[in-house]
């Protein structure tokens, strides 16, 4: 468990203290990932599906890597779109999985909510991997790690997240975090990609990108998905470009020298990161990605672990 | 034990390894771990005697077994995990594994299974301050700082200064109390 939590679906109610646990303890699955041998016996004989209903390489890679690191049985299972349009049939999945008896459910669904529905069906843990445009909770913790990692503490810093703020889950758990941790959030993008009423999440909203990131301690660029071209939230993928994508000629105008710069991946080059920014020395998306592999070992060590504050002294 | 009982046992305990480090050629590849959380304070303390004794400072390097250990899915409660810290090639030393306090092994074999994912090295030795008795796995010391008989439900504390201590001693208390 992680602090009282079953599950790890929502960073919304998770509170400072059981974020920081899943960082701290990060911190050590981190060292794991530094070692000749890469791996742990501590989830032996544990098992974690991951149950991806959209496609994902990283994430899926991901959580993968983390639980073979820690030793537990790791099982992909990938379902095609057609398969899973009903909650019935989602809720039926996850029962049928559930009767091989995993111990963690890693589940991405294009659905808000499909976590917590499957949550409310099983018996084991479930980890969001992403659930629409709901949230994204372990990536909104590794992005907190690779900031901590970076900047020190989260407390007092100010960070833009910056694009489609209306359909991103990492910027709903970045959020979340973020603000939980102690930074101010500017939010920025086109207006008709920025929700109603989120600054009553703490944030506040940018509408042009040179205020959102001009005195920033980080920027966390979002993608801009194609299939999203068509709708009519932008006019396209130049103009976007121009007004919130992020070039040199902007970073080195705009950003301070020691602003660094995060994406969840994966980068569309061009829109929303030029190849330099994307690629230079403010650029910490690579580490992000060996971040990743180090909270989401934390967060199944702690679901599949139980909770730190009940451990006695064990017999030596 | 008190303070100056406490000290003579971990000067004691540099003696027998320098001798037998001496003895066995291979004093210049000798490297200190301890197993946290005891074992680390008393690992710093052994590795500045073991410089006194040798003339060079071993390196030195932290254990933390909670990811080895064997007990996660009894227990039903995830140990606190801290940092394990060794920046020296573990392959061809001579180790002394050091711990506080010795009683069922398990925490031993948790360290030596980890241990041996950094490198295999030439050999393993163990000191602890104090062997209690309560083996669960066929595991001893090769270096005693004291024996002691106590009952299963009693506690064996080290507690050293580093370690926020007022004063260094080895208490036995009756467990929950």
């Amino acid at each position: 468990m992680i602090g009282r939590h079953k599950h790890c679906i929502s960073l919304a109610e998770y509170s400072r203290e059981e974020i920081l646990e899943v960082l701290d303890l990060a911190v050590s699955m981190k060292e794991v990932l530094q070692r000749p041998i890469k791996k742990v016996p501590s989830l032996r004989g544990k098992s974690v599906v991951n149950l991806f209903f959209e496609a994902s390489t990283r994430t899926r890679s991901s959580f993968e890597i983390a639980a073979k690191v820690l030793s537990a049985d790791a099982l992909n299972w990938t379902a095609s779109a057609s398969s899973v349009t009903k909650g019935e049939t989602l809720v039926d999945t996850a029962r049928n999985l559930e009767a091989m008896r995993p111990d963690v459910l890693v589940i991405r669904h294009s659905a808000g909510g499909a976590p917590r529905l499957v949550a409310e069906h099983v018996g084991c843990s479930v980890v969001s991997a992403g659930d629409g445009a709901h949230e994204h909770p372990s990536q909104g913790l590794l992005d907190c790690f690779t900031l901590r990692e970076k900047l020190g503490t989260l407390e007092g810093k100010t960070i833009a997240i910056v694009g489609d703020i209306s359909h991103s889950r990492v910027a709903r758990s970045d959020l979340h975090a973020m603000t939980k941790l102690g930074a101010r959030v500017r939010l920025c993008g086109p207006p008709t990609m920025i929700p109603a009423g989120i600054e009553a999440l703490g944030a506040t909203v940018r509408t042009q990108l040179r205020e959102a990131v001009e005195g920033a301690d980080a920027v966390v660029m979002l993608r801009i998905q194609h299939e999203r071209i068509g709708d009519p939230l932008i006019p396209g993928t130049r103009e976007y470009s121009k007004l919130w994508g992020l070039n040199a000629k902007k970073a080195a105008e705009w950003l301070r020298p020691e602003c660094v710069i995060l994406h969840p991946g994966p980068i569309n080059r061009g829109v929303e990161l030029s190849p330099e920014v994307a690629d230079g020395p403010q650029s910490v998306i690579l580490d992000q990605v060996q971040n990743g592999v180090a909270v989401r070992m934390a967060i199944l060590y702690l679901l599949a672990g139980g909770n730190p504050a009940d451990a006695g002294e064990a017999k030596a | 034990m008190n303070a100056q009982e406490l000290q003579r046992g971990i000067r004691r305990l540099a003696e027998e390894v320098a001798d037998r480090a001496k003895a066995s050629g291979a004093a210049r590849d000798l490297a200190i771990v301890g197993i946290r959380r005891g074992g680390v304070h008393l690992a710093q303390r052994l590795r500045a005697e073991l410089a006194r004794l040798l003339g060079a400072e071993p390196p030195l390097g932290t254990l933390d077994i909670a990811l080895y250990r064997d007990d996660l899915s009894e227990r039903g409660a995830a140990p606190i995990i801290g940092p394990t810290d060794i920046r020296f090639p573990i392959a061809g030393k001579l180790i002394v594994l050091v711990d506080d306090v010795l009683y069922t092994g398990r925490t031993v074999r948790a360290a030596l299974d980890e241990l041996v994912d950094f490198g295999r090295p030439r050999a393993v030795w163990l000191a602890v301050l104090v062997d209690r008795g309560g083996r669960e796995l066929p595991i001893a010391a090769d270096f005693v700082g004291v024996r002691l008989q106590v009952a299963d439900e009693d506690v064996v504390e080290v507690r050293l200064t580093e370690g926020g201590a007022a004063q260094d001693d080895v208490v036995v208390k009756r467990r929950g109390t």
